[in-house]
């Protein structure tokens, strides 16, 4: 089965959003984004990374907690505070890493619209200022011209 | 060479248009005048050239020599550096949202069993167990 496309767009200088379909309703599919037993199957990032801490307190004013580990024994950790919640529909959570490199608090909106028994998740990453952006492409590799050409068609049509 | 977070603020404010990544996609083709680019749009030619600034400044066009026409031509360079940074943090959120499938599909097959089992209660066994949903 193929899977549904990932759509990533930037439709302000510090915000960035991805939209994705599941085909699963939103219920189970807001279980999956918050349930720690479930999260910790999933939200791994790159290859070779495992999640040995996930603690969600999931209610206005909670904590949520995350630790990832690579083989080598590094870790990253990140956490930060739910702003909404209203089950199976939005969720808001500030979120913050612990070296930093986002250069702040990000604030992060999910929500999630059923039809048909399939859910679309849209997440908005607000980034908190300019150093934000920079630290984000620290991250980023630059890379070769001619690929970009390729990925251009998909950012206009986005 | 990293290029600075001004510079990837220009593009990506530049980006943020309709009408400039319209005008981009243009030129993705060719090279193009002012007449040409505002000619596909309902807008003046000045209020193109406003747009064509923008992506001037933030360095994702450029003009040719030619006296008359001035072409403007695409800079590929720091779209590169813009597409580069979404794709990587695609890439990462396509492999996390693969992961959330297969979890989901989990969720799913149990809860029909769950049901099933439900159903089942009581009932005498059919032989063949055939179920649609």
């Amino acid at each position: 089965m193929k899977q549904p496309a990932l759509k990533v767009t930037t439709p302000s200088e510090r915000e960035l959003v991805m939209t994705r379909e599941f085909a699963a309703p939103r219920g189970m599919v807001f279980d999956a984004l918050t349930k720690p037993e479930l999260v910790r199957r999933w939200l791994l990032g790159p290859p070779g990374w495992t999640m040995p801490v996930c603690d969600i307190d999931l209610r206005v004013g909670g904590k949520y907690r995350y630790v990832w580990r690579n083989a080598d024994g590094r870790e990253m950790g990140m956490g930060g505070t739910f702003k909404e919640m209203v089950r199976p529909s939005r969720l808001v959570a500030t979120e913050s890493y612990d070296d930093h490199w986002t250069g702040g608090e990000t604030v992060v909106t999910t929500e999630l619209v059923e039809t048909r028994g399939k859910t679309t998740v849209s997440t908005t990453v607000r980034y908190a200022t300019r150093e934000a952006r920079d630290a984000a492409l620290k991250m980023g590799a630059t890379k070769g011209l001619e690929a970009s050409y390729v990925r251009l068609d998909e950012l206009l049509t986005a | 060479m990293k290029p600075t977070s001004y510079a990837l603020d220009a593009t990506f404010a530049a980006l943020a248009d309709p009408t400039r990544r319209a005008i981009l996609a243009r030129l993705a083709t060719g090279e193009a005048s002012v007449a040409e680019l505002a000619e596909p749009f309902a807008m003046s030619q000045p209020a193109i050239s406003k747009h064509l600034k923008v992506l001037e400044r933030a360095g994702l066009i450029s003009r040719g020599r030619e006296a008359q026409r001035r072409p403007r031509r695409l800079e590929p360079r720091p779209l590169a550096d813009a597409t580069d940074w979404i794709e990587r943090y695609r890439r990462i959120w396509e492999g996390n949202y693969k992961r959330l499938d297969a979890v989901l599909q989990e969720l799913k097959d149990k809860q029909r069993r769950t049901v099933d089992a439900l159903v089942d209660e009581g009932k005498p066994r059919p032989k063949k167990k055939r179920r649609t949903r």
